[in-house]
């Protein structure tokens, strides 16, 4: 079992150096000279001598392997630079925004698997009847709703309309309702299709007739047996989600004035807050990539073949 | 009673295919004419009549700067369907040839394609899209290429896995073996078996594309002002929308119509063409 934890750790290793890369290379794409965009952006008029000393100052005169490597060493210790416009360093104003973002983004992750997991499981067994072809109906909806309506949608119906729900913001539970059930929706049809398949493939097997002529009761073989199995591709999908998730939370935040990580990743861009930027990619990348580590544990634990084989 | 089901549900999944072909094709006629369809001429801005209800003039009423909203839904779909059809051309001309070249020669080149593949996965695709338009700057151009240069990775590794699904197939070891070129396997023998399962790939994804452009419009970072686009249409509503609904509604439901008959189609697509995973689900 560690065995397996130190190899899926060392294998984070060239995926992470390959996320810094891509990150520094980022700050690279801006148009035009960074010295001058810095300038600009402080409110500094970029005259000549002010430019090549804030480029001696950056480093930008280094060629860009030995730029890259300060950078990465900074990088490693935290400091991820300072933003332009708060003039806070980036890794506060991250920290700041960070338990927001992951209030919504595990409720949303509670709401998907509490709607989709009974729903999916219903489905698979009542396969063909009206509650099914409800449920399909439920996920092509899902999947092709566009978060930002759907967010306004319930915004005007719950919120403005019948007052249930308070609109904007962020404070009492109620608040977090409606956001992060936004957040979920695209995800429920997606989650309910996929436990339905998951279910029929293991409805099949050998086990479940022999379940059958031990004489076990049909809701103990499904809660026993076939969920128990079925249940592996939607921990994976849901770990792959996660990183999906944080990119919804950018338009959800956006809409709801959800102070999160999101909201500060958009208003970053509209300010051209270069660090701020690379910052939040750098952040939410590696919070990705740690989730799919935490996945894969998880799952090794769940199916012990995962562990076995890759532990050899 | 079994046939009677699969017929029903055959039957069903027809009538999808032609309802979500009709929509389609309806949206691409939408595109192609607007300049004869819609009734006004979307940019135009008159103060006097902004947040008008619908009328004879403007059918579905006008927006905060007076502009017919029938008008620039109808040019919307010039933008927005567009745009995610020359976004989804790009992504197959870099993933079908890098796809099918990693696949086909394998070995290093294939070992270094596939790290390429894991760093770039690594990110949330929409997240680095995102930071890249930041970076680049907002704008139709720059929206485009940020998308293609996150994206393409995702059909290349699919493209290349169905590569090898057929590339140890008897037809291709008997050309190999008959010392045919390998250009010649590839254009004659590897491309036709593939080529069904990207197009279901292409249809099934294309709804996505579609929303992630929209998203992206709607953050402010597509499409700029005066165009008209869907997404910027929902964001445009923003301060608007509790005393006039309208405004959000109409563009949200046209991509939600649009994305749904593409999903629908694909899925069709998918059963007709009697393919069971889009990928091969080759490693």
């Amino acid at each position: 079992m560690s065995w397996f934890i130190v190899k899926r750790l060392a294998s984070l290793v060239p995926i992470l150096l390959g996320i810094s890369i891509i990150t520094f290379i980022l700050l690279h794409l801006i148009p035009g000279d960074p010295a001058v965009a810095y300038l600009r952006l402080s409110n500094i008029p970029p005259t000549d001598v002010a430019v090549a000393e804030l480029r001696l100052k950056l480093g930008l005169d280094n060629p860009l392997h030995i730029q890259y490597f300060e950078w990465l060493g900074k990088v490693i210790q935290l400091d991820l630079g300072m933003s332009y416009v708060s003039k806070n360093t980036v890794w506060d104003e991250i920290l700041l925004h960070l338990i927001p973002t992951i209030q919504l983004t595990m409720t949303a992750l509670f709401f998907i698997v509490v709607i989709s997991l009974p729903i999916g499981v219903i489905s698979a067994i009542y396969k063909g009847k009206w509650i099914d072809q409800f449920s399909r109906i439920i996920a092509y909806v899902s999947v092709s709703m566009p978060t930002f309506w759907f967010g306004f949608l319930v915004i005007f119906f719950l919120s403005v309309k019948l007052d249930l729900f308070p609109v904007l913001g962020r404070g009492t539970l109620a608040h977090l309702i409606l956001p992060s059930l936004t957040l979920a929706f695209g995800y429920i049809g997606t989650y309910i299709r996929l436990l339905r398949a998951s279910m029929l493939e293991n409805l099949n097997e050998p086990f479940v007739v022999y379940a059958k002529a031990r004489g076990l009761r049909q809701r103990q073989i499904i809660s026993r047996h076939v969920l128990k199995k079925s249940i592996l591709p939607v921990v994976t999908g849901l770990g792959m989600s996660f990183g999906n998730m944080l990119g919804g939370a950018v338009i959800v935040e956006t809409i709801f004035a959800w102070p999160g990580m999101g909201q500060l990743f958009v208003s970053s861009i509209l300010n051209q807050d270069y660090p701020m930027i690379q910052g939040c990619v750098l952040f939410m990348s590696v919070i990705f990539v740690i989730c799919n580590l935490l996945v894969d544990v998880t799952y090794s634990f769940l199916d012990p073949r995962i562990r076995l084989e890759g532990g050899k | 009673m079994k046939l009677k089901i699969k017929m029903r549900r055959m039957l069903l999944k027809h009538k999808l295919m032609i309802i979500s072909s009709i929509i389609i094709l309806g949206m691409i006629g939408l595109a192609l004419f607007a300049s004869f369809l819609a009734p006004n001429d979307p940019n135009f801005v008159d103060i006097a009549q902004k947040l008008q209800g619908p009328s004879s003039q403007f059918p579905l009423g006008t927006d905060h700067l007076g502009r017919c909203i029938l008008s620039r839904l109808i040019f919307g779909t010039q933008t927005s369907l567009g745009t995610a059809i020359l976004v989804m051309g790009l992504m197959m001309f870099i993933s079908i040839p890098l796809g099918i070249f990693a696949g086909f020669i394998g070995g290093k080149v294939d070992y270094l394609f596939m790290r390429i593949c894991d760093t770039l996965m690594a990110f949330p695709s929409f997240l680095l899209s995102l930071a890249l338009v930041g970076i680049l700057g907002p704008g139709l151009f720059n929206l485009i290429l940020a998308m293609v240069l996150v994206q393409w990775v995702y059909y290349a590794r699919v493209i290349r896995g169905m590569v090898l699904g057929v590339k140890e197939q008897n037809f291709i070891v008997a050309a190999k073996v008959c010392g045919t070129p390998k250009f010649i396997i590839i254009m004659k023998h590897i491309l036709p078996a593939i080529i069904s399962q990207v197009v279901v790939l292409v249809f099934m994804d294309i709804g996505g594309v579609i929303l992630a452009i929209s998203s992206l419009s709607f953050l402010g970072l597509g499409i700029q002002p005066p165009e008209a686009e869907w997404g910027m249409m929902i964001n445009d509503s923003k301060p608007f929308f509790r005393n006039y609904p309208s405004l959000m509604l109409y563009p949200g439901i046209m991509i939600f119509i649009v994305v749904i008959a593409f999903n629908l189609f694909g899925e069709a697509l998918k059963d007709a063409l009697d393919i069971k995973r889009v990928g091969g689900g080759v490693e």
